[in-house]
């Protein structure tokens, strides 16, 4: 990117580093997001369906886990990725895998909780017809979270919200290396510590729009669903 | 319509308790239900009689006494079918809920598309395939919930007050389908506290009082000459507290 250039001056000359940042930006957040929905609804529900000793606390503890400070959860995924970490034969810091485990750390509590609270109402309504029409457990989970999919719409939103805003842990295990793994948000941090605002702001400004977006988008299929289906 | 193997007849209860530490719903109930005409559990309401309805299905386990069916212990409700008081429509259109239903019943992918015609058909919903079932009336929702058991093939079909809160024309529709398939051979189990509704529909009557039966008897019977004080009282139209 270039100095002292405006995001808006940018976009509109098509700079190439601007739209590989918004790029790897975009893929790193929805990739994490994948992979929490995919660890996180179904370990959501599961909580939800089952009684178990110690079920209270695992959902207080699921609860807690929303608010997981990303620089706390940044500097556990950079022990465990460096070179003398458990998982350091990997060789990823420093990469955008790195960035994305960090994220789905993030990620994966809220979408599970949520996806809990929502399964759990679910169930209250739905487990006397189920059981009659003798649905076995995993087609309960499916069927829970396929009706409770408008509602789990928008846990979706709140880790999608979480994983683009964040910069704390992405910039601890990505290093926040230009044209490799510097992403929006990283990159706010650093032109704002240049003092390059007007990058920064129109940077900001780029994120926002891409959040409303998005949210719109999911908006329009939740509106779309609910007419066809109630 | 297809008929299962009447596996699941007579439905037997034997000293069947259902009880919590303050509680007692049922207390112990000894009945036989056998095929034939509608059997109607009627009483003042906290009676007992969903309890028994749903301890009949399979939903609750009696903390004492056994339940049989056809002869098993703790069969699985495979031939048995239910329709709640407020019945949950599941988020899918009208022909979604139907479908959902014979899939979970296994019928085979093949039938299910003609199947659920018939059973829209059968009770009045023709046309309403492709409604969202959440944005029904009470009376639709109601009928949707009879052809979703319906769709189970079902040899008992138990009926948790089925007309509780509808206007009349939604109860004489809900009535008519119950006819409807009391004739073609499914048995008929259901609640209800009104008992006009009763007189209407009943084959045999049974009145079930904090969680005891107090009489049994043909509805003809039950309704002009009752034999126990509490029936008297009920048929006369009178509180039982």
């Amino acid at each position: 990117m270039h100095e002292n250039a405006s995001a808006l001056q940018l976009i509109r000359a098509g700079d190439p580093a601007l739209f590989a940042t918004v790029r790897l930006s975009l893929i790193v957040s929805l990739s994490a997001l994948a992979i929490s929905a995919a660890l996180g609804i179904p370990f959501g529900a599961s909580i939800a369906l089952t009684h178990f000793r110690g079920r209270e606390s695992v959902i207080v503890l699921l609860n807690a886990l929303m608010g997981l400070p990303p620089v706390v959860v940044g500097l556990a995924v950079y022990l465990l990725l460096s070179r003398s970490g458990l998982l350091g034969t990997l060789g990823i810091l420093f990469t955008p895998a790195a960035m994305v485990i960090a994220q789905t750390i993030l990620v994966t509590p809220i979408l599970a909780a949520l996806a809990r609270q929502t399964i759990e109402d679910l169930w209250a309504e739905y487990s006397d017809e189920l059981t009659a029409m003798n649905v076995g457990p995993l087609s309960r989970v499916t069927t829970l979270i396929w009706d409770g999919r408008f509602s789990l719409v928008v846990a979706l939103l709140a880790g999608f919200g979480r994983a683009a805003a964040e910069v704390g842990a992405i910039i601890i295990v990505g290093g926040n290396i230009n044209g490799f793994t510097r992403t929006m948000t990283t990159t706010i941090a650093l032109e704002t510590s240049k003092g390059d605002l007007a990058l920064a702001l129109g940077l900001g400004a780029v994120l926002i729009a891409i959040v409303i977006v998005i949210n719109g988008l999911a908006w329009l299929a939740r509106r779309v669903g609910e007419r066809i289906a109630g | 319509m297809m008929r299962a193997m009447a596996t699941d007849l007579p439905i037997r209860f034997d000293g069947v308790t259902i009880a919590s530490r303050t509680v007692t719903l049922l207390d112990r109930v000894t009945l036989q239900i056998e095929a034939g005409a509608p059997t109607v559990f009627i009483g003042p309401n906290g009676s007992g009689k969903t309890t028994l309805l749903r301890t009949a299905m399979g939903l609750l386990v009696p903390t004492r006494g056994r339940i049989t069916c056809g002869g098993v212990e703790k069969s699985p409700p495979i031939h048995r079918a239910f329709v709640f008081q407020r019945p949950a429509m599941l988020r899918r259109t009208v022909a979604g809920n139907l479908r959902y239903a014979l899939r979970a019943a296994r019928i085979a992918p093949a039938g299910r598309e003609k199947r659920i015609e018939e059973l829209l058909a059968l009770v009045g919903l023709d046309g309403f395939e492709k409604r969202p079932a959440r944005r029904l009336s009470g009376g639709e929702q109601q009928r949707l919930a009879l052809a979703r058991a319906l769709a189970r093939d079902p040899v008992v079909l138990f009926l948790d007050e089925p007309t509780a809160s509808l206007d009349p024309a939604s109860t004489k529709a809900i009535e008519d389908v119950i006819r409807a398939i009391a004739a073609s051979g499914v048995k008929i189990v259901m609640s209800t506290h009104d008992l006009g509704e009763a007189r209407r529909l009943a084959g045999e009557i049974i009145l079930l009082h904090r969680g005891r039966i107090i009489e049994r008897a043909a509805a003809t019977e039950f309704l002009n000459s009752p034999k126990t004080e509490e029936a008297r009282r009920f048929v006369a139209g009178e509180l039982l507290v």
